[in-house]
């Protein structure tokens, strides 16, 4: 396989893509939001219960391709347990990671789990992929409404 | 004085020589990641032959000029090139006059100005139209917008799992308030050909007029407007190996006459004042303002080089692919087929299980491979297969048996790393 290629599908992102954690919906969530990317369709439903300020559960449902499966997988994976504030740190890390506003010197001990993602900044047309989840997750905290779009 | 290379210019095909062909399109020697490439997207465009980018470039070498109402050499020159273009289209669709041809951005401008005056003039509140479901959002939206503005009904004939138009419910749903039919030709999400011509004679025994779709079409198989007996019939020119940006819309004469203007502006009217303006005779009555005059030209080349080949030796070359590729697909584990119509052209829709067609677009990419994925702007299809997406690959006059099996390899191993 490609390098490049070989960075995007990355064992981990594979792994999640086919066994995604805290695929559920969610029938106690504090609150849920909605996220649909247009471009191919995609849809995603993001749960999260949030006590005291802090995430104690996060789950999502949704159809989606590899990346962006993978994606909403690691991260529901990451948040538990997270305060609200630490959440969108996450957020905005991730964010900068995958436009490429990180450059090339990444310190994966701070990224974590999210190092797996590092590939997605050479693909400008799946970083929508990638951030869905996140986006819908960061409505789904702020209690808004309306449906996430990545247009 | 320039004039265009003549069709006697390009080689004669003696047999269909696919190899040949492909030294006629300079980008199908370019290489993506490395790889040759391998060009699966032509239901999303077509790649062009060298004879349409030169004899556009030579407009734009030797007669760019505004066409119409000059009186020096040069316009006298352009308007000729430009209306000979137009002449080109109505022998390629056997249209009655050249005067039934009205240039137009492409298939969705053509629809929409027919929607927008056809349909603004003749549909009233409670009127119904027709369409199927299988139609490219462009021969939904604007259709739609016209029924909310008067308060009318889109009404949609089903399909069946095959892809395939269920016929007798659209004689169902013509009724004494149906005022118009618009059905695609050939599908661009499942390569069905519809029986258009049935649908056109059903339509006239209550005197409805109805609109072909043909965006599709043309590049594959012959039209005949007049044997078609289509009202309304509409292409665009990068769909047939002509530019982006010029597209055609053919209508009957005395229905065209009838309606009013699209847009106004220059080159529509024939005399302005303050008080009152006369409208231009057809075709310029719907063509405002400074047309796509190089787009055209690059089309009548186009319609000239697909002619020399001959569309029905296209049409044949691609049903072989197509069969050929159908057939190799069955050894994919877990790869299902969106769109099984007994008439079939072109295009090879299909899903593979639990691997997303982003996934398979992405990897294909690697391999070379350009082929589209999503829902190609048809999402009620996509709703009516219960699937967000399909991928597509898609077929042309210079794509062969060796392509098919790259795209076939490329598939197999997708399957090994997703599996």
């Amino acid at each position: 396989m490609d390098r490049e290629l070989k960075e995007l599908y990355q064992q981990v992102i594979l792994d999640h893509n086919k066994s995604p954690r805290n695929f559920r919906k969610m029938d106690n969530a504090s609150s849920t939001a909605e996220g649909y990317n247009p471009l191919c369709g995609d849809h995603i439903d993001v749960y999260v219960l949030v006590e005291d300020d802090i995430v104690k559960d996060v789950s999502f449902k949704g159809e989606g391709c590899a990346i962006s499966k993978a994606s909403a997988s690691v991260m529901t994976s990451m948040l538990k347990g997270k305060t609200k504030e630490e959440a969108e740190k996450l957020f905005n890390k991730f964010h900068d990671l995958v436009t490429g506003k990180l450059g090339n010197d990444l310190d994966t001990d701070e990224l974590g789990k999210l190092a797996v993602f590092a590939g997605v900044q050479e693909f400008p047309v799946r970083v929508k992929c990638a951030s869905l989840a996140w986006h819908t997750m960061m409505n789904a905290l702020k209690g808004k409404q309306e449906k996430t779009t990545t247009e | 004085m320039n004039r265009q290379p003549a069709v006697s210019e390009l080689t004669k095909q003696k047999s269909y020589d696919v190899i040949k062909i492909r030294d006629d399109f300079p980008i199908l020697k370019i290489k993506v990641h490395e790889k040759p490439l391998v060009y699966l997207d032509n239901a999303a465009t077509t790649q062009k032959p060298l004879f349409v980018i030169d004899r556009i470039n030579k407009y734009y070498s030797t007669m760019n000029s505004n066409i119409h109402r000059g009186v020096h050499a040069l316009s006298g020159v352009s308007t000729e090139a430009f209306e000979t273009a137009r002449i080109i289209v109505k022998r390629f669709i056997n249209a009655l006059g050249k005067n039934e041809i009205i240039f137009t951005r492409g298939t969705t401008e053509s629809i929409n100005l027919v929607a927008q005056t056809y349909g603004k003039t003749n549909v009233k509140e409670g009127d119904e139209i027709i369409i199927s479901h299988m139609e490219h959002h462009s021969n939904i939206v604007p259709w739609q917008m016209l029924c909310k503005e008067k308060n009318a009904k889109l009404r949609v004939i089903p399909i069946n799992d095959n892809g395939e138009i269920i016929y007798e419910e659209f004689e169902k749903l013509v009724n004494e308030k149906t005022k118009l039919v618009s059905i695609v030709y050939v599908s661009n999400s499942l390569g069905t050909v519809n029986p258009v011509k049935k649908f056109i004679d059903y339509a006239h025994q209550f005197n409805i007029p109805i609109f072909i779709d043909g965006a599709q079409a043309v590049n594959h198989l012959p039209v005949d407007v007049q044997e078609l007996d289509c009202d309304f019939f509409a292409f665009s020119g990068h769909k047939i190996y002509g530019p982006t940006g010029i597209g055609v819309l053919y209508g009957k004469v005395d229905l065209l006459e009838a309606m009013p203007p699209y847009m106004g502006g220059g080159d529509m009217i024939s005399k302005v004042t303050f008080d009152e303006t006369t409208y231009n005779e057809l075709p310029h009555k719907f063509e405002a303002g400074t047309p796509d005059i190089a787009g055209a030209i690059g089309l009548g080349a186009a319609i000239d080089y697909v002619s020399k080949i001959g569309i029905e030796n296209i049409g044949k070359h691609e049903t072989e692919l197509l069969e050929y590729a159908t057939k190799k697909v069955t050894d994919i584990p877990g790869l299902r087929i969106i769109g099984k119509a007994k008439e079939k052209m072109s295009v090879l829709s299909f899903v593979l299980e639990n691997i997303h067609p982003h996934d398979i677009g992405t990897f294909l990419d690697f391999e070379g491979v350009a082929i589209r994925t999503g829902h190609h702007c048809t999402q009620p299809v996509m709703d009516r297969f219960g699937i967000p997406a399909t991928s597509r690959a898609s077929f042309a006059m210079y794509n062969t048996k060796k392509e098919v099996d790259v795209l076939i390899e490329g598939l197999k191993k997708i399957v090994e790393v997703f599996g």
